[in-house]
């Protein structure tokens, strides 16, 4: 009897060495895989990964025949795949004691390759659907963002470009320069400063246009309402690059049609306003008003469609009452669309913003992040994502800075995220 | 006394209707003009000479084609085109493989550590890819991977897959159960389930998965013109830019002519699917 109710414990003690704890539950297969796997991944630790968690923290040691940074990739790769393999390793001590549990209540327990193939097939079943698409995501996404993180603590630039020269680790460095370097610090100092403006503007515009179109749009009494959906589609519809291209040649200040047609037209139609040609592309003032303007034209119809529907699902005696009560236009806006806008569209208004604040396609294409520049490789309307960017397409790359400053924008964007879903109750999932 | 006011009042209503209906249509007037007035532009001047001076709303001749023999003949259009349709058409058989896949199971199996690995969807989300740009260059080097398509498949596709995975769970979500339990009575197995009963009610919205996995690509420059750097590598939207990014030498009109071939199709595509994608959006917003 003792020796019983010790017996889960038993098992899961002897798989500290994978696949005993399974022989002794009597499953000889599945054992036998757990062992194999483990003699496998040891004799990739003594082989390469070892020398790879190594090379991981010495960056390499022999300048001209090393490459650091492919020494940081294959650590990099090393310690996710140690991190797996340690999750199964307790993955496999859970499974012993739970066996091990199941045959002391005196429950079945299969084993053989049919055992495993039945198993794989019911319970295994949703593991190997998600599957491919968590490969993905690690090799994908985990890999190349531990490399950011690592790089954002080396001296990855122009001076130290591996295989020539070795790439070590400098701490802090960068965040350091960033914060308290001057030259680095006024142009991370000025680009923050437009990428919060920016970000603001230009989301605040088309979240406004879009929930205000949307409103004046739904009026029972519109005719043509399917080609006006349609027209008004059509921002989203266009490759944004392609109409981002096309304002770049409409605000061109000597060919563009702002200057050449629509100011003229606009002096035509209003003759007292005197208005004249404006320095679009070279006055970084006027730059940043075309942006927040086109980025409010580029963003406004996914609100519109967004905020369409929801006002469609609205009860219309809602409207009714309010207007025997005697309410204005103005009142029912606010105490019942709004409300009922905020209720749905709320999280993605907030994404709308994380979304403009890395806009990378808008700010480059459309004048380079140019007129001018504010030092450190930035013109007057980069915004970090863009400076980045340029941080290492430059002649002097400076991989490690750019990756300081990525590591920067992602804790901004993933704290706001995380905020966002709390709020809305996205974790509470079942 | 209630007729009495409504009499004196009636006038003013209908003034204020007047006003109202009026302002209405001047609005959806007015921004009807702004959306269309830069789409028409582009779309006039690819038929304009080749050498135009101004990019300007303009519809006196004369009229040609030249521009588009111009692009197949004289620039490596006709190739970038193609790259960026086997880098879409990857993406997207693979992406939304992978995500329908996930999708389901999240939607229909309980399984240890299910909320856990959602959760991880949802952070990981949150990461912007494309600032890994720089180590997706060097692990680029490192598996030679510069230049090639399977290696900007993959961005494409990892980037891609938590968000998708996630919205595709919620499409899953909305088919009734009562169809898998009353097939899982008639013996029908796992797969069977998932691929004769739930995927065809679905399929609305893996379209619409395909479209925005296909678009993707199509859309990107920042990943493309940083991961391929050989003029025959490019993909679209990095060799249109290089027409108008030399300010002694703009070309616009081989810029417009090339711009709608691409906007086009994907523009016509959009809306053809708009009506599921439109449903979905308030679905999604909905569970929040």
């Amino acid at each position: 009897m003792k020796e019983n109710k010790q017996s889960p414990r038993t098992s899961a003690l002897l798989s500290i060495i994978p696949g005993l704890g399974q022989f002794k539950n009597g499953q000889k297969v599945k054992g036998g895989i757990f062992l194999g796997l483990f003699i496998l991944f040891v004799i990739e630790m003594v082989f390469f990964g070892g020398n790879a968690l190594v090379g991981l923290v010495t960056l390499g040691t022999n300048p001209g025949v090393d490459n650091s940074m492919f020494l940081m990739v294959q650590g990099t790769l090393q310690l996710l795949v140690t991190i797996i393999a340690l999750f199964f390793y307790g993955v496999q001590i859970r499974d012993a004691y739970q066996t091990a549990v199941r045959i002391q209540k005196g429950k079945e327990v299969e084993d053989g390759w049919k055992g495993i193939r039945d198993s794989l097939a019911t319970n295994g079943f949703p593991y190997m659907l998600t599957f491919p698409a968590y490969a993905l995501m690690i090799f994908v996404i985990i890999l190349p963002v531990l490399v950011t993180l690592f790089m954002a603590f080396t001296n990855y630039n122009f001076n130290h470009v591996p295989p020539q020269s070795l790439i070590s680790w400098i701490g802090i460095q960068n965040f350091h320069d960033m914060f308290f370097l001057s030259s680095y610090r006024a142009t991370f100092l000025s680009v923050f400063g437009w990428t919060l403006i920016w970000t603001f503007a230009a989301t605040t515009l088309q979240i406004t246009l879009g929930v205000f179109t949307a409103v004046v749009a739904n009026q029972s009494f519109i005719k043509g309402k399917r080609l006006f959906g349609i027209i008004f589609l059509l921002p989203w519809a266009v490759p944004a690059f392609v109409t981002i291209m096309s304002f770049s040649n409409i605000f061109n200040d000597s060919a563009g049609a702002i200057n050449v047609q629509v100011i003229p037209f606009l002096n035509h139609l209003l003759p007292f306003l005197h208005l004249h040609g404006l320095p679009w592309m070279t006055n970084p003032l006027w730059t940043k008003v075309a942006l927040i303007m086109i980025q409010g034209w580029l963003g406004f119809p996914y609100i519109y469609v967004l905020v369409t529907g929801i006002l469609q699902s609205i009860d219309q005696n809602l409207y009714e009452a309010a207007t025997i009560d005697g309410a204005t236009a103005i009142q029912k806006f606010n105490h019942i669309t709004l409300p009922a806008i905020l209720a749905v569209a709320a999280p993605t208004f907030v994404t709308q913003y994380t979304f403009n604040f890395n806009n990378f396609t808008i700010i480059y294409l459309f004048n380079n992040g140019g007129p001018g520049d504010v030092g450190g490789g930035a013109g007057r309307s980069d915004i970090l994502i863009s400076w980045i960017y340029k941080l290492t397409t430059s002649n002097t790359p400076q991989y490690g800075l750019a990756s300081a400053i990525t590591l920067l924008i992602s804790a901004i964007v993933i704290g706001v995220s995380l905020v966002v879903f709390k709020k809305t109750h996205a974790f509470n999932m079942d | 006394m209630a007729e009495k006011i409504k009499k004196t009042t009636t006038s003013s209503i209908k003034r204020k209707r007047f006003f109202q209906h009026f302002f209405t249509y001047l609005y959806m007037i007015i921004l009807s003009i702004i959306i269309l007035y830069p789409l028409a532009i582009t779309f006039i001047s690819a038929f304009k000479n080749a050498n135009l001076q101004a990019f300007t709303l303009n519809f006196s001749g004369p009229w040609s084609l030249d521009n588009f023999k111009q692009l197949f003949s004289t620039t490596l259009y006709g190739t970038w085109y193609m790259n960026t349709l086997i880098i879409s058409v990857m993406t997207m058989i693979v992406q939304v493989a992978a995500v329908t896949l996930a999708g389901y199971a999240y939607s229909r199996y309980n399984f240890a550590g299910k909320k856990w690995s959602l959760i991880f969807f949802l952070v990981v989300q949150m990461i912007p890819t494309m600032a890994a740009l720089t180590a997706f260059f060097v692990l680029g080097l490192l598996v030679h991977g510069l230049n090639s398509f399977w290696y900007i498949t993959l961005v494409y596709i990892g980037g891609g897959i938590p968000m998708n995975a996630y919205l595709m769970k919620g499409y899953f979500d909305t088919v009734p159960y009562d169809f898998d339990e009353s097939a899982k009575l008639d013996g029908a197995g796992n797969f069977t389930i998932f691929w004769k009963i739930v995927f065809p009610l679905v399929k609305p919205m893996v379209a619409v998965q395909a479209l925005w996995a296909f678009m993707g690509p199509f859309g990107d420059y920042m990943t493309a013109s940083y991961l391929l750097r050989a003029q025959s590598k490019w993909t679209v939207a990095v060799g249109l830019q290089s027409f108008i990014s030399d300010a002694q030498n703009q070309q616009f009109a081989l810029f417009a002519a090339g711009a709608i071939l691409v906007a086009l199709p994907i523009c016509l595509l959009f809306l053809y699917l708009q009506r599921y994608f439109v449903s979905g959006l308030t679905a999604g917003g909905a569970k929040g």
